[in-house]
């Protein structure tokens, strides 16, 4: 066991074995025939929750079928932004024992995930989101969260290169969350996969959920390309496909599916420490360890699962870059991409319980589900464990709709569009 | 992604907004008790993979509501018609 643990020790061994000494970081484990819990969808999301499921809530028999590869989905697509800065009763609790999670992640799962608390920014441009920003920051100090009020002059002095002459954005200050920032994507999804694994779960990749087998009401097992297999419990953590994983289960969910993009420039020289929101449009920008500029705005807005998406929405992203920062007008765009996301109706996770006996479901995380990975698994894990809600995740309930208690953090009802 | 409007032509899709899943139908009771038809109807979607009936709105071009049949899977579009005419065709059947 102590032979594969990764460690300055084993760091120098393998430089002096020429790096021959490696073993697969997960065992490629082919399905058994029954499980106590099986999760479908190896996403972040998925690992985190078995992980959690053995680590925490000694789970035996739990494996992952994932019908890609591991970090395939979006956990491999996002522009890795971590933050708790919400505003919400439902979600303040839980994005911040996500971030508490984060903050110990890499010992947790002895991987460096390259959590990086390099900070993240908001900007405001007029006094209504100034004031709303004051709100949001009040809201967070109350729940012992960090977030700090700056001022233009302030910000001017931390990016000096930002474009405060700007006529009809000007940059009046902004909320800065300091243990905000960045972790590896993919390394988030490799490291759960492997401490999952060293924990006895399957991790069985290349294996596509075709169909969920219910008896007498209850989901007892699911159809896979690599055979069926039976289940004591199921958890859907399908990121952009629930509604159609759920429909085998014969659900309909409160669930869209769009794309969002994302950018990544040639490598420069290190200018922007942290991450800087744009607010007034949909504009995010960080810098990676490698250089490139990574950044991204709006969803395109309407139901795609093409994984790919349009003109206009890139024009918009690279406008309000402009409008913020115009020495980025001449940098080249190297890389871009898309995702196929679950935008749910108001714009908030269902972490829940299905009507249908055995079968839970982790669904909804929208276009900010990277930075929730840690707690979704936990609250995940819990749930399928205890059969009750974990403590900070009471709120992200499934019936949240028909009741009336939606969590909608931006206001503007069942729209995912605009969310 | 270019829409074929019915009145304007082949346009960019820029020109439009879109306002979602056009095979829900309001419950005409009104809506001052909430009910199960109602919570469908605002919130459950079918979201399929695949021909997707969608509500557009040609606001660049000439501000009809259009019915537009596309693939969520590829983006072609495989049918548009006036939304006026579709639920003319509706009620009527
Ligand atoms: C471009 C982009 C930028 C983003 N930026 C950020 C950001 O900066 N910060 C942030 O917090 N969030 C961000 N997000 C959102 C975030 O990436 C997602 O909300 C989150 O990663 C989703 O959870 P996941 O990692 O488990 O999903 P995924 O990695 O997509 O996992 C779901 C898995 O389910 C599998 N699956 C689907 N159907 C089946 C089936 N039938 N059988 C078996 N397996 C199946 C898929 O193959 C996939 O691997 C971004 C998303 C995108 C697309
Ligand atoms: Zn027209």
């Amino acid at each position: 066991m102590s032979a594969d643990r990764y460690s300055v020790f084993s760091l120098l061994r393998e430089a002096l074995r020429g790096q021959t000494g490696w073993k697969p970081a997960w065992r490629d484990a082919a399905p058994q025939s029954a499980y106590d819990i099986i999760i479908v969808g190896g996403g972040g999301h998925g690992l985190a929750t078995a992980f959690y499921l053995a680590s925490r809530y000694g789970a035996k028999k739990v494996a992952v079928v994932e019908r890609g590869w591991i970090g395939g989905g979006n956990v491999g697509r996002n522009t890795t932004i971590i933050r708790s800065n919400y505003l919400l009763p439902g979600n303040v609790p839980f994005y911040e024992q996500s971030m508490q999670l984060w903050e110990g992640l890499e010992q947790d799962i002895n991987y460096n995930a390259m959590v990086s608390q390099r900070g993240v920014l908001n900007l405001f441009h007029s006094d209504a989101q100034r004031n709303a920003y004051v709100r949001r920051g009040n809201s967070m100090r109350l729940q012992g969260i960090d977030a700090e009020l700056l001022d233009q002059t302030a910000v001017r002095a931390m990016l000096p290169f930002l474009d405060y002459a700007n006529a009809r954005f000007p940059i009046l200050g902004g909320l800065l969350q300091k243990r905000g920032g960045t972790a590896r994507h993919d390394a988030v999804a490799w490291g759960y996969a492997r401490a999952a694994d060293r924990l006895g779960v399957d991790i069985i990749q290349n294996c596509e959920v075709t169909g969920i087998t219910i008896e007498q009401g209850r989901a007892v097992g699911i159809d896979t390309t690599r055979g069926a297999i039976r289940a004591g419990k199921i958890g859907l953590a399908c990121a952009g496909n629930s509604s159609r994983v759920a429909a085998l289960a014969g659900l309909r969910l409160p669930i869209e599916s769009h794309v969002l993009q994302a950018f990544v420039s040639e490598g420069l020289k290190p200018f922007i420490d942290g991450v800087i929101t744009f607010g007034a449009g949909h504009f995010y920008i960080s810098q990676s360890d490698k250089g490139g500029l990574v950044f991204g705005g709006d969803i395109d807005g309407y139901n795609s699962y093409a994984s790919r998406g349009n003109m206009p929405v890139i024009e918009d992203v690279c406008e309000s870059g402009m409008a913020l920062m115009p020495r980025i007008g001449r940098v080249r765009m190297l890389r871009h991409w898309g995702g196929v996301m679950d935008m749910s109706m108001d714009g908030s996770p269902i972490i829940d319980r299905t009507p249908i006996d055995g079968l839970y479901l982790n669904a909804g995380w929208c276009y900010g589900g990277f930075k929730a990975t840690p707690a979704s698994g936990l609250c995940f894990a819990h749930l399928l464990a205890r059969d009750e809600p974990h403590p900070v995740g009471t709120l992200l309930r499934l019936d949240r709709f028909a009741r009336g208690a939606v969590v909608d953090e931006k206001g503007v009802g069942a729209q995912p569009n605009l969310h | 992604m270019r829409i074929p409007c019915v009145c304007c032509g082949d346009r960019g899709v820029d020109e439009f907004s879109y306002l979602g899943d056009a095979t829900r139908h309001r419950p005409t009771d009104g809506g001052a008790v909430p009910t199960a038809a109602w919570s469908d109807y605002v919130y459950l979607r079918d979201n399929p993979a695949g021909p997707h009936k969608e509500l557009w709105y040609h606001g660049s071009g000439c501000r009809s509501w259009l019915v537009v049949t596309r693939d969520t899977r590829t983006h072609a579009i495989l049918g548009v018609a006036l939304a006026r005419d579709v639920a003319l065709a509706r009620d009527a059947s």
